[in-house]
């Protein structure tokens, strides 16, 4: 059996893309922060993926993350980057908490759309409410750190780095842990599991906590990092969508892949806008049917596979 | 007391439309437990391939009452085309995979024939009022209605009654309500379920592009139509019970006077009541309202 | 069998799907260490049976109550806590996985209850257990395959070896040797029975196969349309006129 080295590789990777960032151009830091802010979220995906479970409505708690840090600035001046991404997680994951006694006793698309609608309601209500912003939404400060106002996005880019390491790590540890292991066969057999002795309700309440817990901390880093909310970026289903689709894109098979995964779609969208602008839809639509057929495993098995002959 | 019909007329008018697609939606989901997201394609291309020829046979002087045939045969053309296309070339080498799974293939799909509309038929809107303009208006009630309009009512009503009659009329009725109730039960009876499935691909497909077809003279041909009418007849067939025609009948006029209620009324609440009330159903009927039953499991 | 009270009590258990009657004045004690077969045409209500007791379906009326403890209101999960396991009719196992993954999940489930569960699941105390289980169910050879691709019989013993982990007082095991060939059925069941009297469980199980009956159990209940129309040992039931008639009778 191969011995499990993704800790060790997240933290060296990590550290050394922290040091990478300080050398390299601006466009890169920020595609790189847009990148690891969002595979926060598909962290919690892929947790519920491997469960069986697709939400399509995670923007939800990722706009909650985001609205949070705007609430925080504007109504009450909060800049420190710690207080923001509390914030955003823990209002997110309570959120989680709460929804989760109802999003649990659901499955398959009934899941996947209950999630739509709550989400959708929340984006129904702040369009239409001018003190949150309606469409325009609201622009955020740059955040500080330790009480610093930094001149460059250079330490929110380390913030972030440092957080994405920090829940990969968490995340890996968790996807080794008996309950954490409760994924596979949730999806393929409900009923051994509760005649095992475990609840699938309390499993699946616990990982959807998680995933709200780490969409908010996404949202709010997304925000920061932008310097700007609005519901078209933040709440809308179509944000759930590219969710998804990175989860898809990613690949189930490691806490790596959502990282990389996120690089990916950051660049994919970045080039398809300048070469062909009309074509996004194409672009996403194709790569998706392709995952779906040729590459179940996503972007993750290449790379797996790749590991596997050159060792 | 004309708000009120306003309101009522939009409502049910908007129930129509709604209740074609959905029909259709719900017929492949009960029978194929696949829950159709390029469903909003076929309504986007039934709509564009008509707009485009109603206009087409005007400028070439034919006469305008053509273009009711030319609805027709768009709905027909598009579900036959794009339905057997996409049943035999993607759906049929799925149906062993997850559910979910099959949704995100249907929803990959639908962003793929959003960007060929466009590269077929452009961004500009397209307007094929050649239809609504012939049959003229009516005043009732203190109000003045577009006949056309009126017409939806009927023809979502046949669409009913063809689909009540297919069901428990005939013999095809039979096979599919057992597909329906047990897949295996049917390939043990002797069904062809392979065929059962294809059929009911395109015959879904039909429904969806006629909706988009007969609904094209009434408003401009834009993109993004097929984004907005999806996650529309979602909510119906959610709220309705999945797999239900009677719940998708149910779910439309729900739907539909609620949406006309919150655009005259509370424009304020209009995207949201739509949600709004399919989160409240799912919560308390997870299944929906007339949802289908169900084998057991051990 | 000198103990007096029995370790599983059914009083008047009655249930009733609109007006399906599935089960009827179903009275039965088991004593501990008992091999019990449960024979009865399709139908006739021994799966509800097992799921009554087991905690999947809730019985409309009557008592269930395993050493002393009331078991009706409980679920499933309660009900493997309390010391009872099942395997199935059709083989509930997680078709995507190994047999070996099968049964670590099984075990860790058992072993790492509450906060146990936040640990590391791959323990070497676990890992030698579960190779164990692997041996004691002739299952090695199939160690590394995927459930999916795995023959029915394979997949029956993984089901029951997965019930047994959990280390249970009483096991229900429905039909265990159905969808297994005629020739195998012998050498599977003696590798089930051998498994479990070592560990002194008391035994349950649904069987069509006069011959698998007679040959394991000490006793057996025949159910027909939802009643136990004779409970005693297999010797006299096979020479029972009702349990000739409407139980033996019907099959082949
Ligand atoms: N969930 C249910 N809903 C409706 N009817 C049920 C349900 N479960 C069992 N029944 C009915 O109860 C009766 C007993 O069924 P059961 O499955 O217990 O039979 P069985 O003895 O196990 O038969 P077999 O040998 O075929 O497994 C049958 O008439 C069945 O249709
Ligand atoms: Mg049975």
């Amino acid at each position: 059996m191969l011995r499990d080295n993704t800790s060790k590789v997240v933290l060296i990777g990590g550290i050394l893309i922290i040091l990478f960032g300080a050398v390299a151009p601006n466009w890169i830091v920020n595609q790189l922060m847009f990148g690891f802010s969002r595979a926060l979220a598909i962290l919690g995906l892929l947790v519920l993926w491997r469960t069986g479970l697709v939400s399509f409505g995670h923007a939800f708690y990722f706009g909650l993350g985001a609205y949070t840090v705007a609430i925080l600035d504007i109504q009450l001046g909060v800049t420190d980057v710690f207080v923001r991404l509390l914030g955003g997680a823990c209002l997110a994951g309570l959120a989680g908490f709460l929804v989760g006694f109802i999003m649990r006793n659901y499955r398959d698309i009934f899941f996947a759309m209950l999630n739509t609608a709550i989400s959708m309601v929340l984006y129904g209500i702040i369009v239409k409410t001018e003190s949150l912003g309606s469409t325009d939404g609201f622009a955020i400060s740059l955040p500080t750190i330790f009480g610093v106002a930094p001149e460059t996005k250079y330490p929110l880019f380390v913030v972030i780095t440092t957080v994405a390491i920090v829940s990969a790590l968490l995340i890996n540890f968790y996807l080794k842990t008996t309950i954490g292991r409760l994924t596979t066969p949730i999806r393929d057999n409900e009923i051994r599991v509760e005649y095992l002795g475990f609840s699938v309700a309390h499993a699946i309440h616990l990982k959807y906590t998680m995933s709200a817990i780490l969409a908010g901390g996404a949202g709010a880093l997304m925000a920061m990092s932008l310097g700007q909310v609005d519901p078209d970026s933040m709440i809308n289903w179509t944000v759930s969508g590219e969710l998804v689709f990175i989860t898809i894109l990613s690949g189930p098979g490691n806490v790596i892949a959502p990282f990389i995964g996120s690089l990916v779609f950051e660049v994919l969208r970045t080039y398809a806008f300048e070469l062909a602008p009309h074509l996004w839809q194409l672009i996403v639509g194709g790569t998706f049917l392709t995952i779906i057929f040729f590459l179940p495993g996503g972007i993750w098995s290449l790379i797996s596979k790749l590991g596997r002959s050159t060792s | 007391m004309e708000t009120f019909l306003t309101i009522l007329l939009d409502g049910l008018q908007f129930s129509s439309y709604l209740f074609i697609v959905s029909a259709g939606l719900t017929i492949i989901f009960g029978v194929m437990k696949i829950l159709n997201v390029c469903h909003g394609s076929f309504y986007a291309w039934g709509a564009y391939t008509s707009a485009f020829f109603i206009g087409k046979f005007s400028e070439m002087g034919l006469p305008d009452g053509l273009g009711f045939v030319v609805i027709v045969a768009s709905a027909i053309i598009v579900g036959l085309v794009l339905g057997f296309l996409i049943e035999q070339l993607i759906l049929k080498h799925m149906y062993h995979r997850d559910e979910v799974l099959i949704v995100l293939a249907t929803f990959g799909l639908f962003l793929v024939l959003e960007d060929v509309i466009l590269i077929a038929f452009g961004t500009d809107p397209y307007f094929a009022y050649q239809p609504m303009a012939l049959l003229d208006s009516v005043e009732m009630g203190g109000i003045v209605r577009d006949v056309y309009g009126l017409t939806l009512i009927g023809v979502a009503a046949l669409v009913a009654a063809g689909c009540w009659f297919l069901l428990n009329k005939t013999k095809w009725g039979t096979i599919l309500k057992a597909v329906i109730f047990d897949r295996e039960m049917g390939i043990s009876m002797g069904i062809n379920v392979p065929f059962v499935y294809t059929l009911t691909f395109i015959g879904g497909a039909i429904l969806g592009g006629l909706g988009g077809a007969y609904i094209a003279p009434t408003i401009s041909v834009a993109p993004g139509l097929g984004t907005e009418v999806i996650v529309l007849s979602f909510a119906v067939v959610v709220v309705g019970g999945m797999g239900s025609i009677m719940g998708a009948a149910i779910g439309s006029v729900i739907i539909g006077l609620l949406r006309a209620l919150a655009v005259h009324e509370l424009p304020q609440v209009e995207l949201f009541v739509v949600f709004a009330v399919m989160a409240v159903v799912l919560v308390f009927r997870p299944e929906g309202l007339f949802a289908p039953a169900k084998p057991r499991k051990i | 069998m000198t103990e007096s009270k029995p370790i599983l009590e059914v009083r008047d258990l009655l249930k009733t799907f609109g007006a399906v009657v599935a089960a009827k004045d179903i009275n039965v004690d088991v004593r501990k260490g008992e091999i019990v077969g449960i024979i009865g045409a399709n139908g006739a209500g021994k799966t509800c049976f097992v799921n009554m007791v087991t905690g999947y379906l809730k019985p409309t009326s009557g008592s269930i109550a395993f050493d002393g403890v009331q078991l009706v209101g409980k679920g499933p999960r309660e009900v493997t806590h309390a010391g009872i396991s099942r395997s199935f009719q059709v083989s509930q196992v997680f078709h995507t996985m190994t047999v070996a993954e099968n049964l670590m999940i099984a075990l860790a489930i058992a072993k790492n209850r509450g906060f146990a569960a936040l640990r590391e699941m791959d323990s070497p105390d676990l890992l030698t257990r579960r190779d164990d289980v692997l041996t004691r169910y002739h299952l090695d050879s199939y160690k590394d395959m995927t459930v999916n691709v795995l023959s029915q019989g394979v997949r029956k013993l993984l089901d029951i070896a997965m019930a047994v982990v959990s280390e249970p007082r009483i096991l229900l095991l429905d039909e265990p040797t159905s969808g297994i060939s005629v020739e195998e059925k012998f050498g599977f069941m003696d590798v089930v029975i051998e498994a479990l009297r070592e560990d002194e469980v008391t035994v349950l199980f649904v069987e069509h196969d006069m011959e698998i009956v007679e040959r394991y159990v000490s006793r057996v209940l025949a159910f027909y349309q939802g009643e136990i129309i004779a409970d005693m040992s297999p010797k006299k039931a096979l020479a029972d006129a009702k349990v000739q008639e409407f139980v033996i009778g019907t099959r082949h």
